[in-house]
């Protein structure tokens, strides 16, 4: 099949491993991703907290240019998909023309979920993975019309057939504090401090996310929060890509590893992952 | 702190926000389910209850509004269909074109200088955008190392890309009334 891809400004600069990740995955799974031209910023936070027609009105002009593709658009940062549905919901010109998609829904598609399990070379035994949804993949359900917005299922359903073992946990979609990261640090560590430690506590060795935001919020301010509390916190943070990456293809892994700032590779050693 | 009657805030804010505030019964899901309230000066059931009564002022000079982090967990919780992360856009919009002093700088300063990086460029451009935000917030040494060591994995870049319809952007952004950089 192919698709739009609309990989937004995150998965072309601190995202690289999520960009790279997602490209080597639907290359193996016989989905073409086809860059949408000249796309634009979604106008992410800073639109929608401040200009209601900008929040619009940006990821409009990538919609309309989706539309003259005549595909669906896959949209992979939660925070763009999120921007994206709630302009083609105020527009709703647009929306009946384009489908859009994130990710794990995406490959939580029968078919793309069967592909997946026939490719599986290295499964992720011993593996125990906390997959953590945060907030814009399912909230809020009148735009992401998700069901099971407490307690999300794909990329639980997905580790699963990865051969991965899945922790049950209450911090699923709890938020990281997104882009309150620049401005009010405090606050995220804070918050991902708490996501970390219950993830720990439910005996997870690593988190897996679909958002670049939520990534980057835990992954890179565990070092910070180890100095802060006098206690160690370092838990790989993937991206579900990443995972489906190292279960069907281990090979190109290697490079997304050197992106974390938490190292995943002594934990996937130790499992005989890599 | 006096109730406006002329133009009542919660019509106002309803319209706006293509929701019925009066449907709030003080429950107070949205205020157990926030991450943010143990730094907010404001709680949110109490903005409600505060645009009910018409406290505009207090409302639009509280830090509570910059901290919420849109997280959507009131919206998608509220047993009345409240749409209360959309109110704290609302708020934080009129906050912005009322041009009084807000209850918390850095927050409008990083939406301004992000948004002033997709006016010029049509995408985000972190290295000028951090660099941007710096200048008014003047905390030049906060995350150095952060930057040097996302820069070391590849993730921050030294050049910016630029898209064709520059022109396009342009005109979005003058079409948009009065926001952060207008």
């Amino acid at each position: 099949m192919k698709i739009s891809y609309y990989p937004g400004c995150s998965l072309h600069g601190t995202a690289k491993e999520y960009d790279e990740s997602t490209r080597a995955v639907c290359y193996q799974l016989g989905i073409e991703l086809i860059e949408l031209e000249d796309w634009n910023c979604c106008g992410a936070s800073s639109a929608h907290c401040t200009d209601e027609f900008l929040s619009n009105a940006l990821p409009e002009r990538n919609l309309k240019i989706a539309v003259k593709t005549g595909m669906d658009l896959l949209v992979p940062c939660a925070a763009c998909y999120s921007r994206m549905m709630t302009a083609g919901k105020e527009n709703p010109s647009l929306k009946p023309t384009v489908k859009i998609r994130n990710l794990p829904e995406l490959l939580r598609e029968e078919d793309n979920f069967n592909r997946i399990r026939e490719q599986v070379k290295t499964p992720l035994e011993g593996l125990k993975i906390a997959c953590y949804y945060g907030c814009l993949l399912t909230r809020p359900p009148k735009i992401t019309e998700v069901k099971d917005y407490e307690n999300p299922q794909t990329m639980d359903d997905l580790v699963g057939i990865l051969g991965g073992e899945t922790v049950s946990w209450p911090y699923k979609t709890e938020c990281c504090g997104g882009s309150l990261a620049i401005t009010h640090t405090d606050i995220v560590k804070r918050l991902t401090r708490k996501i970390i430690e219950m993830a720990m506590e439910a005996e997870a060795d690593c988190l897996v996310t679909a958002c670049p935001m939520c990534q980057a919020n835990l992954d890179t301010r565990q070092d910070e929060i180890s100095r802060d509390e006098g206690k160690e916190y370092n838990l790989p943070i993937f991206y579900i890509t990443e995972l489906i990456g190292l279960a069907i293809d281990g090979k190109k892994s290697r490079r997304w590893w050197k992106r974390h700032f938490v190292d995943p590779m002594p934990l996937l050693n130790s499992r005989g992952l890599i | 702190m006096v109730a406006e009657t002329n133009h009542p805030l919660d019509a106002l804010v309803s319209k706006i926000g293509k929701t019925d505030v009066l449907a709030c019964y003080q429950c107070k899901k949205c205020s157990a389910g926030c991450p943010v309230t143990p730094d907010m000066d404001i709680l949110p059931h109490q903005v409600i209850r505060m645009i009910q009564f018409g406290m505009k002022e207090r409302l639009l000079n509280s830090k509570t509004i910059w901290l919420c982090a849109s997280c959507e967990t009131c919206t998608a919780r509220c047993p009345n269909d409240v749409d209360l992360a959309k109110v704290m856009d609302v708020l934080r919009q009129m906050a912005i074109n009322s041009g009084e002093p807000l209850g918390d700088s850095r927050v409008p300063f990083f939406h301004s200088a992000f948004l002033s990086s997709i006016r010029k460029r049509g995408r985000i451009y972190e290295l000028e955008m951090i660099a941007k935000y710096k200048l008014k917030t003047r905390e030049f040494k906060k995350d150095i190392k952060l930057g040097i060591m996302m820069f070391l994995r590849g993730k921050l870049k030294l050049v910016s890309s630029k898209i064709k319809g520059k022109k396009e952007i342009k005109d979005i952004f003058s079409q948009a009334k009065k926001g952060v950089t207008g």
